[in-house]
């Protein structure tokens, strides 16, 4: 099948620095497809470029099979976005953002309210139709905008941190949504630096970082690639942590360590003997790699 | 690195979507809009008209009310389109991240602009005919000749809701507003005849006020709500297209600048 988006060595540079370094993916119809990476990794330029909104300095990119600097309009017609912050009307109510937004598309009138029933209803926000927007929740907020990036039956929907700054329940409410959409043959594309999310709803993604891409493949894929499958993490003061090199791969951050291994049991057996560690066993994963890969230093950007 | 993107823009039916919006929004604020349009004028013509007019009698072979209520007619579209092009295209521009939604549907800043554009054209067409209806009410027009004024006025609308917009493309907060409307807005105000016939200024300045779009504004509103033959209007008309048309370039180019990164 034809892939929904090829991008081939795409590059930005800016005056002082440079987003995106000679990167290049492919995204396939009708899976969930993430980049993760910490802040300033550059997600969101090659979003931005993905939507024409950002021209790229170098590289090619089809959406489509068309050509992103020939056919933006063409393209943004058959896209979704949900920006990172919510950009709603303020001026006007639930449902007429949604009409509204309708109408930037030139779609029928006929069709339109009909769709956007079926949205409001999607979003759990029929009851809410007349509302203003400024007297919707965080999460409210967030479920109208996935609806209004539908209002155009878009064959793919760009989301850019679809949960930031929002509560354990609103995110898992978002979640369902979003497996609903690919469940029915929406192409997601989706930045994310929650590890948890990506785990959950990508099938393929990249990480990246300081604009380059580190790797890609499924979160399995990954985890398998980069990290032993099982990690002891340890918290308090180690008496005696060359004993414990020679069990496992082990990296410190304050008084956290982190074990990874293979075999975890030589490694279980010494701590049953040491008294006052506390300790959690638990596999590996996206979180692990992501660290392994983007390093554990704090980001301040 | 950031190059400016020079290309022409294209206007496309889309932008009547924008404008569309931005009339529904206007809707809904109806109450305030109305007492804006009437109440000002209304305190123009009765303040200075009367009051002024006692003594002035007549200025340019027609009443003072005549003479003032014309030129205030074009001194309104442009300040309407002036606050709107400002005021509330910066809101929807940064501020409120309402373009950069309507960015990832088709439309381009092309559209959106030129949206705009009709809007600020639309409510000065709006003030317009509020200044013209109270003007009659005082007996200051005398013929239906002077509707010819309100396509005058649309075109003002345009003329002004240009180099606002560049103001907000440009603009890194409201306060920066102050700087066009204290070197530009109020000097045309004062200065393109609106109060008096040019003719009694210095004669240099004559020739700078000629570069002003609202002095030729002014010059086409006047005899149409006088009931005089317009001298020159293929000039006038030309000054308000031109500067509508450059307006509206600098704005699409400028405002590709900031919002395309």
């Amino acid at each position: 099948m034809q892939p929904i988006v090829q991008a081939r060595h795409l590059e930005k540079h800016f005056a002082r620095f440079t987003a995106v370094k000679d990167v290049s993916f492919t995204i396939p119809r009708g899976k969930c497809f993430g980049f993760l990476g910490p802040n300033g990794a550059g997600k969101t330029t090659i979003l931005r470029i993905l939507l024409g909104l950002s021209p790229a300095t170098g590289g090619q990119l089809t959406v489509f099979d068309l050509d992103i600097q020939q056919q933006a309009r063409e393209i943004r017609r058959r896209i979704g976005v949900v920006p990172q912050q919510d950009n709603l009307d303020p001026d006007f109510t639930v449902r007429e953002n949604l009409q509204i937004y309708a109408s930037y598309f030139a779609l029928p009138r006929r069709e339109i309210e009909s769709r956007i029933d079926r949205l409001l209803e999607f979003a759990a926000l029929s009851e809410r139709a007349d509302a203003k927007t400024e007297h919707l929740s965080g999460g409210m907020k967030r479920r109208l905008t996935i609806a209004r990036a539908l209002i155009n039956d878009p064959e793919l929907v760009i989301l850019d941190e679809p949960t930031t700054g929002l509560d354990p329940q609103a995110r898992h409410v978002i979640w369902a949504k979003l497996s609903e959409l690919r469940d029915r043959g929406t192409t997601l594309v989706l930045t994310t630096h929650y590890m948890e999310e990506a785990e959950r709803l990508c099938d393929e993604l990249v990480v990246m970082d300081h604009g380059l891409i580190l790797d890609q493949g499924s979160p399995a894929q990954l985890i398998k690639r980069h990290v032993e499958p099982e990690v002891i993490e340890i918290s308090g003061e180690l008496p005696d942590s060359s004993e414990l090199e020679q069990l496992c791969r082990i990296e410190h951050i304050g008084r956290s360590h982190y074990c990874y291994a293979h075999n975890p049991r030589p490694l279980l057996d010494h701590l049953q003997n040491q008294q006052d560690l506390i300790f959690l066993h638990r596999p590996a994963d996206l979180e692990d790699v992501f660290l392994k890969l983007t390093g554990r230093e704090l980001r301040d950007t | 690195m950031n190059a400016m993107n020079w290309q022409l823009p294209i206007i496309r039916r889309s932008a009547l979507t924008i404008w569309r919006r931005n009339i529904l929004v206007w809707r809904k604020l109806i109450g305030p809009a109305i007492v804006m349009n009437f109440g000002e004028p209304a305190l123009y013509l009765l303040g200075l008209g009367f009051g002024l007019g006692f003594f002035i009698g007549e200025m340019a072979n027609m009443p003072y009310l005549t003479f003032l209520a014309s030129g205030i007619i074009a001194s309104t579209a442009m300040t309407t389109a002036s606050f709107e092009g400002m005021y509330s295209v910066y809101t929807r521009m940064v501020p409120q991240n309402t373009y950069e939604a309507i960015l990832t549907t088709p439309l381009d800043i092309d559209d959106i602009l030129a949206g705009e554009m009709l809007w600020c054209g639309t409510k000065s067409v709006f003030s317009g005919i509020a200044i013209l209806l109270v003007a009659a009410l005082l007996g200051a027009v005398h013929s239906w000749h002077a509707l010819w004024a309100i396509p005058v006025v649309f075109l003002t609308g345009l003329c002004f809701a240009g180099p606002a917009i560049i103001m907000s493309a440009l603009s890194p907060g409201y306060d920066f507003f102050n700087y066009y409307f204290v070197l530009a807005v109020t000097p045309m105000f004062i200065m393109c005849g609106v109060f008096y016939p040019i003719s009694t200024l210095p004669e240099v300045m004559q020739s700078i006020v000629y570069l002003l779009p609202l002095t030729h504004a002014v010059e086409l509103t006047r005899p149409l709500i006088a009931g005089n033959p317009v001298e020159h209007p293929l000039l006038h008309l030309g000054v308000l297209a031109g500067y509508t048309l450059i307006g509206y370039y600098f704005a699409v180019v400028l405002t590709r600048k900031r919002l395309i990164v």
